[in-house]
C-alpha cells in the first residue's frame, strides 16, 4: 500500500478553544504539535483571569516553533449583567478573543448585545441554559459576536444526551442563519487524542445543519475574521473601524 | 437502475493497540448506527477494501450521498475494540486507483 499524506489546503483552519494547561508543558506541546499537524495555523488557549506573563511567553514560544499562530483569548462565567461588564472593562484590551459563556439568560443578552464579547457560549449539558433564541441572535447579529460550538461533548456524550445537544444546536443554527450570525465550531478539548482535523470538524458540523461551504467557514473565515477585526482594533494605530494611523508627523 | 456512485477514504487510525480488521470495521459500523440508527447505517453501503497494519492505515468504500454522514460518524469515534483510539480521513476519491496515485 502506498504512503498517504495531508495534501495542503488553501483555507487558513483555526481551532480558538483549546484547553491547554499551561502550567502542564509536555501535555500542551502534545496539544499544539498535533494542532501544527493537523493543519491549523491559529489557535488558542483560553485563560480565566490575568495570564501569568512566564506561561504567556512560554505558550507563545512553543507555537512559535510549531509554525502556528497563538491567538490570546479570556473565557468568563459571569453571574450577572454587572459582573460581565466588569469583566470587560478590565479584560478586553488584554486579550485578542473574548468569550462569554452564558449561565442565565440575563448574561446571555448583555453579552449578546455588548459590542466588546466575540463569542457566546452555552452549556453543552444543560439544555434549559441554551438561551440562544431568535431574541439572542437579533443582538448578536447587531454586535458582531458569533455563537461558539464545542466539539468535544458531541464526541464523549452517547445516548439521549447527545440526541438532545444535537437538537439544540440544530435549532441554534437555523436561528443563527436566519438573522446572519457568525458560527465558530471548535474543539474545546484538553487531550490530543480528542482532536480532530479541520476537515472533521467541519464534517461534525453537518449533523447540526450546516452545508459542506458554510461548515468549513466555521473553523477557517469565522474565527479568522473574528481575530483579524480584534487584532486591528488592539493595534496601537487604530482609530476607529476603518481609520488607523498610517504615519505619525514630528511634534514641533 | 441509477449506478450507484461511491467514494473511497483513506482513513489513518491512531491508537496505541492496533485492532484487527474484523474490530475495525465493527467500531465503525458501530459508530454509524449510534449516530444514524440501523436504517441510517444501512443506506452507507460502508465495506472495508483494505486495512494496512503496518502503517495503521484503511481504506473504505461508502456511497457518495452518504460521504458526510459517514465522515461525521468517523470524527466521533474515540475508540475501537474497548481501546483508545481515532481516526481521521487523510484523503477521498472516487475511484481506488486516483485514491493511490493521490498519495504518491
Amino acid at each position: 500500500m502506498q504512503v498517504f499524506r495531508v495534501v495542503a489546503m488553501t483555507r487558513t483552519f483555526a481551532d480558538l478553544h483549546l484547553r491547554a494547561n499551561p502550567k502542564d508543558q509536555q501535555a500542551t506541546q502534545r496539544l499544539v504539535g498535533k494542532a501544527a499537524q493537523f493543519g491549523y495555523s491559529q489557535i488558542s488557549v483560553p485563560f480565566t483571569s490575568r495570564p501569568n506573563e512566564e506561561e504567556l511567553a512560554k505558550l507563545k514560544a512553543m507555537c512559535r516553533e510549531a509554525s502556528v499562530d497563538f491567538v490570546s483569548r479570556a473565557d468568563f462565567y459571569p453571574r450577572s449583567e454587572a459582573e460581565l461588564t466588569r469583566f470587560l472593562r478590565k479584560f478586553r484590551r488584554q486579550f485578542e478573543v473574548i468569550c462569554i459563556s452564558c449561565d442565565s439568560k440575563e448574561v446571555a443578552r448583555q453579552a449578546a448585545k455588548d459590542r466588546r464579547v466575540d463569542l457566546l457560549n452555552f452549556s453543552s449539558l444543560d439544555y434549559h441554559k441554551r438561551f440562544f433564541d431568535r431574541a439572542e441572535a437579533e443582538l448578536a447579529s447587531g454586535s458582531l459576536a458569533a455563537l461558539e460550538f464545542d466539539i468535544k461533548p458531541l464526541l464523549i456524550l452517547e445516548g439521549p444526551p447527545r440526541v438532545r445537544l444535537l437538537m439544540s444546536l440544530s435549532r441554534e443554527v437555523a436561528v443563527a442563519k436566519e438573522f446572519h450570525v457568525p458560527i465558530v465550531v471548535s474543539s474545546g478539548v484538553a487531550e490530543a487524542r480528542l482532536m480532530r482535523m479541520p476537515k472533521d470538524m467541519a464534517s461534525l458540523a453537518f449533523l447540526f445543519g450546516l452545508d459542506e461551504a458554510s461548515a468549513l467557514d466555521t473553523v477557517s473565515s469565522s474565527p479568522a475574521a473574528i481575530v483579524k477585526r480584534n487584532r486591528e482594533k488592539l493595534s496601537s494605530r487604530f482609530v476607529a473601524p476603518g481609520i488607523s494611523v498610517v504615519k505619525e508627523g514630528k511634534g514641533q | 437502475m441509477k449506478r450507484v456512485k461511491r467514494r473511497y477514504l483513506a482513513l489513518q487510525v491512531e491508537c496505541e493497540v492496533l485492532p484487527t480488521e474484523r474490530e475495525f470495521i465493527d467500531a465503525v459500523w458501530a459508530a454509524v448506527t449510534r449516530l444514524y440508527g440501523e436504517v441510517g447505517a444501512s443506506q452507507t453501503g460502508l465495506s472495508l477494501i483494505d486495512f494496512d497494519v503496518e502503517r495503521k492505515v484503511a481504506v473504505i468504500r461508502v456511497s457518495l450521498a452518504t460521504l458526510n454522514m459517514v465522515r461525521a460518524a468517523l470524527a466521533t469515534m474515540t475508540s475501537v475494540a474497548g481501546k483508545e483510539a481515532s481516526l481521521r480521513v487523510l484523503s477521498v476519491s472516487g475511484t481506488l486507483k486516483a485514491l493511490y496515485s493521490g498519495a504518491k
